[in-house]
């Protein structure tokens, strides 16, 4: 399965890339996988019946017999919409189709209730959509049951309404009020006629019949077209049902087609290539990622499969990618969409192109057919086919004339394909050479793709010389994307060269004189590698061929320096340097005792100007005597010593702000005490001299 | 004989000098005291600084100058509590005082917050 998922992808791939060739393959089992993955029930059931339908039909058309048991919840609610009188036509139609699968227990009375109200539908039926459900459901009440007889008396008249809903260009619209006309819309509108043709008591007119093969050749007119050959049905509008993409739209016109094209007895002259471009379009999606995609790709697939007159045959290749070297056989598988088998035929090469150019060579030569694995086997590839890209253009020839009537198989089919081999290496030779005279120092041999170890030198003034010879299988020479020498200096610095070739010699030489500013003046070992690569090589390599010392002059000032190597990017989180941080070196105090010694000098002239003022006989005499005086004057001497204390307290320890807070108290109290002292004692010093 | 002149001369000079101070009033010899101590106390810190080096010079700084500041204070209060100068005939000594204390207040506040 993963082989097919793998070759599924190269598919789209090859899709992509070229025109005109690709590759489809048939339904495989990823689709079953999908499905089942896809349509997984919550608790036990599906959701809608609707949704229910899609699930159990896809499961139907792909063969999934390992399914979830749903049918208990499922046919309670299918018998339930059936029997209850209020269920909309939308969900009678839904519940029919359900029952078409499950086939859930319904009385014979329940059926003919329900063909009742499907006639009285129909009678009143003024959209597209009514006419749809109504005959839809009476179609599958005749399929299920034999009791209830369903005809439609007044079948004409029913077919031309609808038809009266059709526009010029195929399509149709969904009601006479609605003006747009879709893809969708006309493939609805032909299975309800297909519908009303099966179920008419009399014959239908035949006018009305041929006007509708030409509605439908019309509506093939305006089929889009990719380049590589696959067709759909575009659609562009947003409608009551939600937003139609091609897939839905083109799902809708072939369950159109394949039911009208089963009700008429004669052939409905389809456009061949159209069908199986529908065909490729709807195998071309892959493995869809929704499950309404899903549903829409399998039961347009389930349709093509069995349309009358035009069944599309796929030609599919289980390989696109083939080994010359080890003679990979090219195999062709032919089946229908849904991966049956096709009727007896041959497949014929005709044409081989190489991709890229314009050559072309005519082959004809027949595949022969291996029935126990049913695939078409080229026994043996042309001569002219060697490594690289070709696209092989095959035809299929049926043994049964008659199938052509039955089948489409689209002429001729191209498909591209990747040859690969193993290239061989020649006459690899490693050699240093003195300049000027070209003559040979030293050359070593070169076994490519292998184990080399040389070891050379040189220095400015030689060169070195790297040769060898690219073969094919099939002896021819061969240009490879990519053939790179590399060589990288000890420290880092790498220097890469392309290997030039002329014919069938690669060969690149060195001039390390005119290299030695390229190499940014260093000398010393180089490693040597070399790389030679292609996609259809089978053996590209990439190899250190050993190393070589270089001797190479000094750098003069202004050289390059050599570019940083990218540094390894975890280090650039690791512990960095350590700093050492140069402290300012403190001063030089002086040694404790100078400085105690000092301490004591200083407070010697105090005592000095104390025994200075006991010499001049100094005095207290004019001190106040009376009370309130002295107070003052004691006051005035204590505030000094206070704020001479904060002085010393503000040295210690506190700080400015403080200082000048308490300061300013101590001040205010201070001034008007010494104003008091002061006064009296310039009062008393005033009453003595007036005295 | 010029050198034993010159000695007497300034023996002469120097006792005419003694004799006149000791006219002077008590209160201004006590503020010269305190002039000289405070001299005196700068001139010790300035050979402590040529010793031991001028740092930290702030502290250097402030030092001598409390003490020069607090004797240029106490000049100005001689000058004006001196009665033979005519200038400040009306002013009275206590006034001259108060003006004193007031300054070498504001002086060390300074000089403190200089210290550091």
């Amino acid at each position: 399965m993963a082989r097919n998922l793998g070759f599924l992808v190269v598919a789209l791939l090859v899709l992509a890339s070229s025109c005109d060739s690709a590759i489809f393959s048939p339904v495989s089992e990823s689709h079953r996988s999908a499905a089942l993955e896809l349509f997984s029930p919550i608790d036990g059931s599906f959701g809608s019946l609707e949704e229910t339908y899609e699930a159990l039909k896809t499961f139907e058309v792909l063969g999934i017999k390992k399914k979830p048991d749903i049918r208990t919840s499922a046919c309670a609610s299918v018998v339930d919409t059936l029997q209850s009188t209020s269920s909309a036509l939308k969900d009678l139609f839904h519940a029919l189709r359900v029952n078409g699968i499950l086939k859930c227990d319904l009385s014979n009375e329940a059926f003919t209730g329900i063909e009742s109200r499907l006639k009285d539908s129909l009678n009143a039926a003024n959209s597209l959509l009514d006419f749809y459900y109504s005959i839809g459901g009476l179609m599958l009440v005749k399929d299920q049951t034999s009791v209830v007889h369903v005809h439609l008396g007044d079948a004409d008249k029913i077919f031309r309404s609808i038809k009266a809903l059709s526009q010029s260009d195929g399509r149709w619209r969904l009601s006479s009020n609605n003006p747009e006309s879709s893809n969708d819309a006309a493939g609805i509108a032909l299975e309800t006629l297909a519908g009303v043709i099966s179920l008419a008591s009399s014959e239908i007119d035949h006018s009305l019949i041929a006007t509708l093969k030409n509605d439908i050749a019309k509506l093939f007119d305006g089929i889009e077209r990719y380049d590589d050959g696959t067709c759909y049905f575009d659609e562009k509008l947003v409608d009551a049902r939600g937003h139609h993409g091609p897939l839905s739209a083109s799902a809708s016109v072939v369950r159109g087609v394949t039911a009208f094209a089963a009700v008429t007895s004669e052939s409905l002259n389809l456009p061949g290539e159209k069908i199986l471009g529908l065909a490729k379009f709807f195998l071309g999606i892959g493995v869809p990622g929704g499950a309404k995609d899903l549903y829409y790709q399998i039961l347009a697939l389930a349709c093509l499969e069995n349309i009358r007159g035009s069944v599309p045959l796929i030609l599919s290749l289980p390989a696109t990618v083939l080994s010359v070297t080890k003679k990979d056989q090219l195999k062709v598988r032919l089946s229908t969409v849904l991966g049956s088998s096709a009727p007896p035929l041959s497949v014929k090469l005709m044409q081989i192109f190489v991709s890229g150019s314009k050559d072309a060579s005519i082959i004809d030569q027949k595949l022969k057919f291996d029935p126990d694995n049913s695939v078409h086997v080229l026994e043996k590839l042309p001569p002219n086919v060697n490594v690289g890209n070709y696209i092989f253009s095959f035809e299929v020839v049926f043994d049964d004339p008659e199938h052509k009537k039955n089948y489409v198989t689209g002429g001729r089919t191209k498909v591209p394909i990747h040859f690969t081999g193993i290239i061989k290496i020649d006459s690899a030779e490693i050699a240093v050479l003195d300049s000027d005279l070209g003559s040979i120092e030293s050359q070593k041999k070169l076994e490519l793709p292998g184990e080399n170890a040389v070891a050379l030198s040189a220095n400015h003034l030689q060169k070195l010389r790297l040769s060898f010879q690219l073969i094919t299988p099939a002896g021819q020479a061969f240009k490879p994307h990519q053939a790179f020498l590399k060589l990288r200096h000890e420290s880092g610095v790498e220097h890469i060269f392309v290997v030039g070739n002329s014919g069938k010699k690669f060969e690149i030489v060195l001039d390390f004189l005119g290299l030695v500013e390229k190499f940014y003046y260093l000398s010393g070992r180089y490693e040597i590698q070399l790389t030679v690569g292609d996609s259809v090589m089978e053996n590209s390599f990439l190899q250190p061929l050993g190393h070589i010392e270089l001797d190479l002059p000094d750098a003069p000032e202004k050289a390059a320096r050599p570019p940083p190597q990218p540094v390894d990017p975890y280090t650039r989180y690791g512990p960095k340097a350590e700093i050492t941080h140069i402290f300012r070196a403190p001063e030089k105090r002086p040694p404790r005792e100078l400085s105690l010694a000092f301490l004591g000098l200083v407070l010697l002239p105090f005592f000095g100007f104390l025994a200075g003022l006991v010499l001049l006989r100094a005095n207290l005499k004019n001190w106040p005597k009376s009370t309130v005086p002295a107070t003052f004057a004691s006051l005035f001497h204590l505030g000094i010593a206070a704020v001479l204390l904060l002085y010393a307290f503000f040295w210690f320890k506190l700080d400015l702000f403080t200082t000048l807070k308490v300061l300013s108290i101590l001040g205010v109290f201070l001034m008007f005490v010494g104003h008091k002292t002061l006064s009296h004692l310039a009062s008393t010093s005033a009453k003595l001299k007036s005295a | 004989m010029g050198r034993s002149a010159t000695t007497k001369d300034a023996q002469a000079l120097f006792h005419s000098l003694r004799s006149a101070y000791a006219a002077t009033p008590n209160n201004l010899k006590i503020i010269d005291l305190y002039i000289v101590f405070a001299v005196v106390t700068a001139v010790i810190q300035v050979v402590y600084m040529a010793i031991v080096g001028s740092f930290p010079f702030n502290s250097f700084l402030s030092g001598v100058l409390s003490c020069v500041g607090t004797a240029v204070l106490a000049v100005s209060l001689r000058i004006q509590v001196n009665k033979e100068n005519k200038e400040f005939k009306d002013l009275p000594p206590e006034r001259a005082f108060a003006d004193f204390v007031l300054c070498n207040l504001v002086l060390h506040l300074v000089i403190m917050n200089f210290l550091g």
